[in-house]
């Protein structure tokens, strides 16, 4: 290899680093001031590329300068900053109380709508846009020609970095906005305008997420997958730098950029994977990224959402859990459909009740749990189809292989805590994505795997309804059991007060990993379950959406709730299952429901449970109270 | 005969010196307290002790076993109970609950996947809150108490363990002055009957000097008097620390004027 071409190579690093700092310094402005994690950032990004693909050629109508081509894509991160500035106002504004998984939930309920959005507005076929005037040559660095808009991008980073500073250092808008990511409390005890604090956040944080979108449009068409594969970037970026730092985002970005320029050298196939390794690495090391703050939560004051003390069934309890059974044995009485739909809810509700395990009773938010759902249906899948072996083995290879991955994965995870978590969880099942995505030969990539089919004895759909009931009662049985155990109590413990667990003996990393080993086991049995249910598996079974309708399942449900987590799930699935046929724009509609959702029932269908039932008492009170006046009227 | 030994710990915190050199012994049953204005390093004493923290070098030995810089669940299980500045108890749980919990920590039942954990220990942890008069109280949720009464209930958290050494870190801290002394007073007794001894801070004056056997006393990081209550009490560095130079010769000028 000859340096000229190594140097090209890092010429590029750069060019990639600036256009992913651009992007995340947002996402960490708008996370340091608001402590919101925000997804919508990369619909943001995804939108000011398809503002710019739109209002740029118009521009360059009139007169094909430069200076028309960036006044365009100023104007597109204006716009969509504008767009920042309604969902503060619509939506965060409503959220800033609400526990952070929640928050990400309602962000993530953004991103359906901005998708559905985008399509109607610009349909789904790619919109190619036109290169800058003037910057359209290539440059020739000792021989090797380099596009002159890639080294005009190489600018672009440190020319942010410097306003950005600026703007931190000498205006208030910037002092209040280093003042709040510091402490955000303080801010507001000395009576700073919290509102105009945060909205004109969340209008720099967009604005910049359009700049970053609308530059990319002489390199990359605008698409509608833009949102989802841009947000993994900022994230691990934002991630790695240190969440609310833009010198660490600009560090992290150099530090990415480079990696994956030369990764493709190295391992053309796996750049994804040295990247979150990367991450990984950061953050076994530095727990907080390379230049952020430690979070200063040791101990709590405040009563922790999720499962507080289980106590064994009341009789109404027990009245809905033998309904509920008796339902699941009915079903095959209906339509072959019924069946179907009946067997989805139970694997989902065994998926979504081990992610409950580890959000409402440890704690531990994973925003990655269907890795391990999807982890467990491919080990299941390639026994069958790649070594030939029957359904039974591999229904218990499906476990195995979810809490193998779960226990690789956990042993980093684990070490974190709260945002920081999430984000790798997130990260880890985005590299067993990408894994089971890009391996063709083994995976069978986009299309997965076909021919995963039951033994001949469980292949009517009614006895293999029958074979998933037994196998995932009895595995919620189980689980909730261990909620009840002493190992359940243990990660109660921990998640209430990590010193106090310490203090008495816990050793409380090593009971989280365990927990998470065994959730991961759980949610691969699921998956095993659902790949035979099919008859063919493929990558989204690993993918964010799924992670998130597991979230919205457990959240609808109530995290609070030991069994909230079966109800949420079977709501969630049927709704899903009813409306999606009726309906093209389904993403809207489940992101409308799952930001109403966060808004109107925060703690789940069992909280709204308790309150209609407090709400029933209050009438009640009222009533008699009315009564009693008006008794004692003459 | 000594139980805690601690020899020559030292802790930097980038350019400040929180602890210096710091040396003591703490005698089986023996009460010793450890007094000194804020930022004086007695917290971070007290982490290296439990190991919370770390230390820059020096040894803590218990009962011959050097445990310098081990995690805080070994110390714990060799026998070293511990409250917290503000109470760490575990909020989700009822008070019994609680107690159950440390119990089952106790005794390395943590990992039992089947077994009902509300069954467990429960004459046991009665005993125990009996033993701090929270009994009547044990079926109560513990973020519904009064502070007062989480600390007891912390208390008998770390008396499950068994411990031969408490580590209080300022115990009475945030509490009404009438249960201040009604918690010293418990600590004490437990502490005397069962022949368990107590490292503790503290900022109230009055509990150090009722019940401690020793006292230390830290300024920036170093010892610069210990003995017992009287002679603390009469050192003239010590109430040259606490009470200034103007405020020590204020202070005799008042006793003049008083003697006549």
């Amino acid at each position: 290899m000859e340096w000229d071409f190594l140097l090209v190579q890092a010429l590029s690093g750069l060019a990639s680093a600036s256009s992913l700092f651009v992007m995340a310094s947002g996402l960490t402005i708008v996370f340091g001031v608001t402590r919101i994690v925000n997804f919508a950032h990369g619909s943001f990004y995804m939108l000011g590329a398809y503002v710019a693909v739109t209002i740029v050629p118009w521009l360059l109508e009139f007169d094909r300068s430069p200076w028309l081509f960036f006044a365009g894509v100023l104007a597109s991160a204006l716009a969509v900053g504008a767009l920042g500035v309604v969902m503060e106002v619509m939506l965060l504004r409503r959220i800033y109380r609400v526990p952070e998984l929640f928050q990400l939930l309602a962000t993530f309920g953004v991103v359906l709508i901005v998708q559905d959005l985008v399509l109607l507005a610009w349909g789904p076929v790619d919109i190619p846009g036109p290169r800058a005037p003037g910057l359209r040559h290539g440059v020739y660095i000792f021989d090797q020609r380099f596009p002159a808009y890639e080294l005009f991008l190489i600018f672009v980073g440190p020319a942010v970095l410097a306003l950005l500073w600026l703007l931190m250092r000498h205006t208030r808008f910037g002092v209040l906005i280093r003042a709040a990511t510091q402490d955000r409390e303080m801010v507001g005890a000395l009576g700073v305008n919290q509102a105009m604090l945060f909205t004109g956040t969340l209008f720099l944080g967009a604005a910049l997420a359009g700049l970053g979108g609308a530059l990319q449009i002489p390199r990359i068409s605008a698409n509608p997958q833009m949102d989802l594969s841009v947000i993994t970037d900022a994230f691990v970026v934002t991630v790695i730098g240190g969440m609310g730092s833009v010198p660490g985002a600009f560090l992290a970005a150099l530090l990415i950029g480079q990696l994956q320029a030369f990764g493709v050298l190295v391992f053309p196939k796996i750049t994804l994977v040295l990247v979150f390794l990367l991450m990984a690495a950061v953050l076994v090391v530095k727990p907080w990224g390379l230049l952020g703050k430690p979070e200063t939560a040791a101990g709590r004051t405040v009563l922790p959402e999720g499962i507080l003390d289980p106590r064994p069934l009341d009789l109404a309890g027990k009245v809905l859990a033998a309904l509920a059974l008796a339902a699941v044995l009915a079903l095959p009485l209906l339509d072959a459909y019924a069946v179907k739909v009946g067997t989805e809810v139970l694997v989902l509700a065994l998926a979504a009740f081990s992610l409950n395990f580890l959000v409402g009773n440890g704690g531990i938010v994973s925003f990655g749990h269907a890795a391990y759902f999807g982890l467990g249906a491919y080990g299941a899948g390639l026994l069958v189809t790649k070594a030939g072996l029957p359904m039974e083995p591999a229904l218990v290879a499906a476990p195995v292989a979810g809490g193998a991955f779960a226990a690789l994965f956990g042993f980093f995870v684990v070490r974190l805590s709260g945002i920081y978590l999430a984000m790798l969880t997130l990260a880890f099942a985005q590299i067993a994505y990408a894994v089971v995505f890009q391996w063709v030969e083994v995976t069978g990539g986009d299309n997965g795997l076909v021919g995963v089919w039951p033994s001949r004895w469980a292949a009517s759909r009614e006895v293999y309804h029958y074979l998933t009931a037994a196998v995932t009662v009895a595995a919620i049985i189980l689980l909730r059991r261990v909620i009840h155990a002493p190992f359940g109590a243990t990660l109660r413990a921990a998640r209430d007060s990590a010193p106090r667990a310490d203090a008495i003996g816990v050793d409380v990393r090593r009971h989280r990993w365990l927990g998470f080993t065994l959730a991961g086991a759980a949610a691969g049995l699921a998956g095993g379950l659902y790949a035979f249910s099919k008859g063919s598996i493929d990558p989204t079974l690993l993918g964010i959406p799924l992670s998130v309708d597991f979230l919205s399942m457990i959240l609808l449900g109530g995290i609070q709730s030991v069994l909230g987590a079966v109800a949420g799930a079977t709501v969630f699935h049927a709704v899903k299952d009813f409306f999606m046929p009726l309906t093209d724009h389904w993403r809207l509609f489940l992101g409308l429901s799952i930001i109403a959702m966060v808004l109107v029932f925060p703690r789940g269908l069992a909280g709204a449970w308790t309150e209609l039932q407090r709400f029933y008492a209050r009438v009640h009170r009222l009533f008699t109270a009315l009564r009693k006046w008006a008794e004692r009227q003459p | 005969m000594t139980l805690l030994a601690v020899d020559r710990l030292t802790k930097r915190f980038g350019g400040v010196l929180a602890a210096k050199d710091v040396s003591f012994a703490l005698n089986v049953g023996e009460m010793l307290a450890i007094i000194g204005p804020n930022g004086a390093g007695k917290s971070t004493t007290f982490n290296m002790v439990g190991g919370q923290l770390r230390p820059d070098g020096g040894r803590v030995t218990l009962a011959g076993q050097d445990v310098t810089g081990l995690p805080p669940r070994q110390v714990c299980r060799l026998g070293v109970g511990r409250t917290f500045q503000v109470a760490q108890t575990f909020l989700s749980f009822t008070v019994l609950g609680n107690v159950q919990m440390a119990l089952i920590a106790h005794h390395r039942q943590t990992r039992r996947l089947l077994a009902n954990a509300a069954a467990m220990h429960r004459e046991a942890a009665l005993a125990l809150l009996d033993r701090v008069g929270m009994a009547a109280q044990a079926a109560r949720p513990v973020g519904e108490l009064a502070y007062g009464d989480v600390k007891r209930v912390e208390l008998a958290i770390a008396l499950a363990a068994a411990p031969r050494l408490l580590l209080m870190d300022e115990p009475t801290a945030g509490m009404a002055p009438a249960e201040r002394a009604a918690l010293m007073a418990l600590v004490a007794g437990i502490a005397r009957q069962e022949g368990i001894g107590v490292l503790f801070t503290e900022h109230d004056m009055d509990a150090v000097f009722a019940h401690a056997d020793r006292i230390l006393v830290l300024v920036r990081g170093e010892i610069i008097a210990r003995g017992t209550p009287e002679e603390v009490r009469a050192d003239p560095e010590v109430q040259r620390v606490y009470l200034g130079h103007s405020g020590t010769r204020a202070a005799a000028r008042a006793r003049r004027a008083a003697d006549g």
